[in-house]
């Protein structure tokens, strides 16, 4: 097979394979401006059809998804601030060669990526702490990983040079004031990085809220989501003898789950593309072996 | 003499780390909150993982509750869902990590394009799913799966075929959990691979070329060798995540109707655990899984490191 032959056809396999990717997605924006009915028969398969915004106006009515949109905006922020605050100083610590016990705090955090008491046990602590059905339940537990710590730890070694730290001592500059005007400024990439990937999860996530929350008023969006877009569309589907009013009711959440979707997805899907090589940065950085 | 030499020594010992505390006490500072939530979070949690032992009651808290030995555990190899749990278990973990070439094959393919615009449009639409989260992929898979009104079935019933509940149907959940999994992560899983392709000698395909290689013989014995290591490091890693990958996204999928599949160790434990408040029962069966996990995690870096230098440690 010549060279070129294999270009062409490796080249629209992998236009084919992206192609295949994309699709969903294109699907689910089309269909949230279509009428539901152009769906079900089959009309609606590309591009939309018969347009109407009855659904996002339902989106946009819907108190819940407001108030889970207002808590995941305060939940992601708390929990990225508080992340970056447990984050940067331990892992500028751990890059430090004054620190004695390094090795020991090192493997300190590390076990933790091998064993962890499970989610029976960390949900009795979060219990006996009063958390439970607050934010906190959300924002605090899984707010650091190792990986995060040994990341940021790299990226300290490698680029604060220890001539200038040494440097900044000898003129008598603390620690804290050195951490704060030297090295955080030094910084802004792996800071960067590391908001970001904490960001998205806490955005995306809806397990601790699953477990630690009663109150709908708290709810985040996922849990917002996960109910009108799993919870109620299998309990329906799975009702036998379907009644008129029922048939309204379905044709309602089939107006509101296409909109749902992309209310909730396209802030990140829109985000994202800016900030790609951010993120490509991070899991580089962390996939360096130690 | 001997004696106070010893303590000479032990004070001296003690006499450096106070020195070395008194003189950077604030970098000790920093380490506080790291270290705090690691203890409070990680550990009292890892302390608590006795109760697998007890009947935990909790005003008596982990320490006090009644030891009752093995019982948690005798209770779970001797139920009805034990084996079908380990199975369902396996099957869904061993189904993933067959797919593992996947990523591998899709780096290489999209490495071998030259068309340098159409390759960063492919790599940013492929990376996109990443950024979705698992409730809106399941809502997904639940939306174009509906019986009634879901795309796929509506493309069924125009070929006249029936209508098939997916989402109900056992033997369709492992095929949707796999494959749903790939269409969120191919194009991310590219990334590490892709960097390791870039890092490979480029004389060495100067060298190929001299030699008149084809672009396929290219692959086969310089960018496959070369990024070897890293696709052998990613692959022990994911066995060590073997039977905890997903679990979030199995939660989603699971209903009464496909439990005969769906219903792994870990669901097993949130229900059991959190749903019927059995804390000490939860807990073991939680132990008894990450037990197997670290025996899978060493046995394979052992493997590992048997047959060429790469391994975690």
């Amino acid at each position: 097979m010549s060279d070129k032959v294999f270009e062409r056809i490796n080249t629209s396999l992998v236009l084919l394979i992206t192609i295949i990717i994309l699709y969903p997605l294109i699907f689910v924006l089309s269909a949230s401006i279509s009428d539901p009915a152009a769906i079900t028969l089959g009309k609606m398969w590309l591009w939309p059809v018969d347009i109407t915004f009855e659904g996002y106006k339902r989106v946009f009515a819907n108190r819940l998804i407001w108030t889970g949109y207002k808590n995941t905006i305060i939940y992601t922020t708390l929990g990225t601030l508080l992340h970056l605050f447990i984050l940067l100083p331990g892992a500028y610590a751990l890059s430090r060669k004054e620190l004695l016990g390094k090795k020991f705090v090192l493997w300190f955090v590390l076990f933790t990526m091998l064993f962890n008491g499970g989610i029976i046990p960390t949900f009795i602590v979060v219990r006996e702490l009063n958390m439970v059905n607050t934010m906190w339940a959300i924002i605090i537990p899984g707010v650091i990983g190792a990986w995060a710590i040994l990341v940021a730890k790299s990226f300290f070694e490698q680029n604060i040079p220890d001539q200038l730290v040494e440097a900044a001592k000898i003129d008598g500059a603390s620690d804290i004031y050195l951490f704060f005007r030297i090295v955080l400024p030094l910084s802004l990439p792996i800071i960067a990085v590391m908001a970001l990937f904490h960001a998205v999860a806490v955005w995306n996530q809806y397990l601790n809220a699953l477990i630690y929350l009663r109150d709908d008023a708290l709810y985040p969006l996922q849990l917002v989501l996960r109910n009108i877009l799993i919870v109620s569309q299998l309990a329906a589907t799975s009702t036998i003898g379907i009644s008129q009013s029922f048939n309204e009711q379905l044709k309602a959440a089939e107006l509101v789950k296409y909109a749902v979707i992309i209310v909730s997805a396209l802030p990140l899907l829109v985000v994202y593309p800016f900030l790609q090589r951010f993120f490509i940065q991070g899991v580089l950085i962390g996939s360096v072996k130690e | 003499m001997a004696k106070e030499v010893d303590t000479i020594d032990r004070s001296s010992k003690k006499y450096i780390l106070k020195q070395n505390i008194k003189r950077n006490w604030q970098i000790y500072l920093f380490l506080l909150p790291m270290i705090t939530y690691f203890f409070i979070f990680h550990y009292v949690p890892m302390y608590g993982v006795q109760i697998a032992f007890k009947n935990y009651l909790p005003n008596k808290g982990f320490m006090g509750s009644d030891f009752v030995g093995l019982k948690h555990f005798e209770t779970f190899f001797n139920s009805y869902y034990f084996w079908r749990l380990l199975k369902n278990t396996i099957l869904l973990n061993v189904y993933g990590l067959l797919l593992f070439p996947l990523p591998v094959v899709f780096a290489l393919m999209l490495h071998e394009v030259r068309h340098a615009g159409l390759k960063k449009w492919m790599q940013t639409i492929t990376y996109a799913p990443h950024f979705i989260s698992v409730v809106v992929v399941v809502g997904m898979l639940v939306a174009f799966l509906n019986p009634q009104t879901g795309i796929v079935n509506v493309a069924l019933k125009m070929v006249g075929m029936e209508p098939i509940y997916f989402m109900a149907e056992p033997g369709w959940f492992r095929h949707l959990y796999v494959w749903s999994g790939q269409w969120e992560s191919l194009g991310w899983n590219t990334i590490i691979f892709l960097a390791a392709l870039a890092g490979i000698n480029p004389e060495l395909y100067e060298a190929a070329e001299v030699d008149g290689a084809s672009r396929l013989q290219r692959i086969l014995h310089i960018n496959i060798p070369g990024i070897l290591p890293t696709v052998v490091i990613l692959f022990i890693l994911n066995i060590g995540m073997f039977m905890q990958i997903g679990f979030e996204k199995v939660l989603l999928m699971q209903n009464n109707l496909n439990k005969e599949t769906s219903d792994v160790i870990q669901t097993f434990v949130y229900n059991v655990g959190l749903l019927e408040g059995r804390f000490s029962y939860a807990t073991a069966i939680g132990l008894f899984e990450s037990a197997i996990n670290i025996v899978l995690l060493v046995t394979v870096n052992q493997i590992a490191r048997k047959i060429g230098e790469n391994s975690l440690w």
